[in-house]
């Protein structure tokens, strides 16, 4: 796995292979010209190159063990031998096969950081008569294998560099906390900051772990004293106000619905559409 | 076979709509951008052809609602494992932009770009033929931002990844020039019938 700056899709973005303006090669163009994608207004390039072996290979995983989060969330540690290792804030798909050989296979993020041999962590919500995380919460014992592949998008990656602003809501924290953990682990100068929406302090997932650099939105029922409302500009302006050198890179991860939320709050408090980077749960 | 213990799945029929390792999502349509959607009006809204073409062209919102009508109704089929069944698109057909533009003997790729700069690459073929459209309207009702309105390409028969939402263009080319997803590991072409959805697949 590469990092960021040596993939070709970081350097062709660099190079610039805009024509003039929003538009791509006019009329007459030259050959060169012809072959020109426009340059583009948001994070096109992607952070890192992912294997093909690694994205189209399906391993094995062992359940080794599995954590309650809150009523609604576990986490579920996976033994995965062959694990390439991933950047924080990927995802894998996993797949689940029937006796008669049905299969359902959905995305989940990797909650872990990267240094942790040979085991990755998911960590998933029980969702009303979900297929998958149903099986998961009420079937799933340590010692059950599963099958993965991954990891996947080179996107959604944060290898550590960049000032890294991340707006979470729900499960949309499982991701970003890969790369709190990795900043943690790294001991990474690089500034970092979340913001996490969780709808009760009962089910603000990975709660004992979060430390100084989150503050946690409640949206239906908050600690005394603590006020209960969606996220506002209030919480994502004065982070915007505060930018380290070279500006916030913002990763946006939970419900589509969270996701034009949060990401219309950080364009309004001026951060740039091409810095935001979004992770839809669907 | 690597049958897990204790998983049946869902009570299911066979479904022979259904490609290889995808779940129908029913009344849901789930949104996957990476980007923020773009606040985009049909009046800023253009949509133009070029690369390898006797004429490139621009289209504004009338001009290109002024061309020939022509619907979609069928299935649509995401990377991420739904597919929804019995959705209905209504736009212009890509045949009736490319006739105006003329593509070149040569022209074998193309690259699908998107008001926010987001890229599909996929060939050409899979363009023509009545096979693919730029729409505006779903279920009879214009196109939400949020799924790509004012105006985006639909290419049903690949994940739908292919088809590029805030559609500003397309770009013809002689050689496979890889998208945004395809330059993250996804597939080149994308058939959902052939689960091509990752590079490797
Ligand atoms: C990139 C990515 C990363 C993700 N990361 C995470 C993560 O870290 N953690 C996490 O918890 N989730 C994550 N998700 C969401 C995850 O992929 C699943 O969508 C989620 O776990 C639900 O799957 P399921 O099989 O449990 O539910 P499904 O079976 O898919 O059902 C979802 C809902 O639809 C209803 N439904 C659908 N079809 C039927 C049917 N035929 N009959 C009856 N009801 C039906 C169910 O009742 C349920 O309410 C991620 C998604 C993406 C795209």
């Amino acid at each position: 796995m590469r990092e960021a700056g040596t993939t070709p899709a970081e350097s062709r973005s660099a190079a610039g292979t805009d024509t003039g303006g929003t538009g791509p090669a006019g009329p007459g163009s030259t050959r060169a010209a012809v072959s020109a994608v426009p340059r583009t207004r948001f994070a096109v390039p992607g952070r890192i190159a992912v294997g093909e072996d690694t994205a189209s290979t399906w391993q094995t995983a062992t359940l080794a063990g599995v954590r309650r989060e809150t009523p609604h969330a576990a986490t579920f540690r996976l033994a995965v031998p062959e694990w390439a290792g991933h950047l924080p804030g990927q995802h894998l798909m996993l797949r689940l096969t029937a006796e008669d050989g049905y299969v359902a296979q959905r995305h989940y993020s990797i909650a872990s950081p990267p240094d942790d041999s040979g085991h990755i962590e998911l960590t998933l919500d029980a969702v009303p008569d979900g297929e998958v995380s149903g099986w998961f919460h009420t079937v799933a014992r340590p010692g059950d294998t599963i099958e993965v592949r991954g990891p996947l998008s080179g996107f959604f990656a944060w290898p550590g560099d960049r000032p890294a602003l991340l707006l979470g809501a729900g499960s949309g924290v499982v991701p970003l906390m890969s790369m709190v953990r990795h900043h943690r682990a790294r001991r990474l100068d690089v500034p970092l900051r979340m913001v996490v929406s969780a709808r009760r302090p009962e089910e603000l997932i990975y709660a004992d772990e979060l430390g100084d650099e989150t503050t946690v939105v409640y949206t239906r029922g908050a600690p005394h004293g603590v006020p209960v409302g969606r996220m506002t500009a209030a919480h994502v302006a004065p982070l915007l106000a505060e930018q380290p050198a070279g500006g916030w890179e913002a990763y946006v991860c939970g419900s589509n619905g969270f996701a034009e939320h949060a990401s219309r709050l950080l364009v309004a408090a001026g951060q740039p559409v091409d810095r935001i980077r979004i992770e839809r749960f669907g | 076979m690597n049958v897990t213990r204790g998983f049946a799945g869902r009570p299911r029929a066979a479904d022979p709509g259904l490609p290889p390792g995808q779940y129908d999502a029913r009344d849901e349509w789930p949104v996957l951008s990476a980007e923020v959607t773009p606040d985009l009006s049909p009046a800023d809204w253009t949509f133009r052809v070029d690369g390898l073409v006797e004429r490139t062209r621009t289209w504004d919102w009338d001009e290109a609602r002024a061309l020939p009508a022509s619907a979609y109704a069928g299935d649509i089929h995401c990377v991420t494992g739904w597919s929804k069944f019995g959705v209905e698109f209504g736009g212009v057909s890509l045949d009736a932009f490319f006739s105006v533009v003329r593509p070149h003997g040569s022209a074998t790729h193309a690259v699908a770009y998107s008001h926010t700069g987001y890229t599909s690459s996929l060939p050409l073929a899979d363009l023509t033929g009545g096979r693919a459209w730029i729409v505006w309207e779903y279920g009879g009702k214009p196109l939400p931002a949020e799924h790509g309105g004012p105006a985006r390409l639909v290419v049903p028969h690949l994940y739908f990844w292919k088809s590029t939402k805030w559609i500003a263009g397309i770009t013809l080319l002689d050689h496979d020039e890889p998208g945004f997803w395809e330059q993250n590991g996804y597939h080149a072409r994308g058939n959902p019938w052939k689960e091509q959805r990752y590079s490797g697949d």
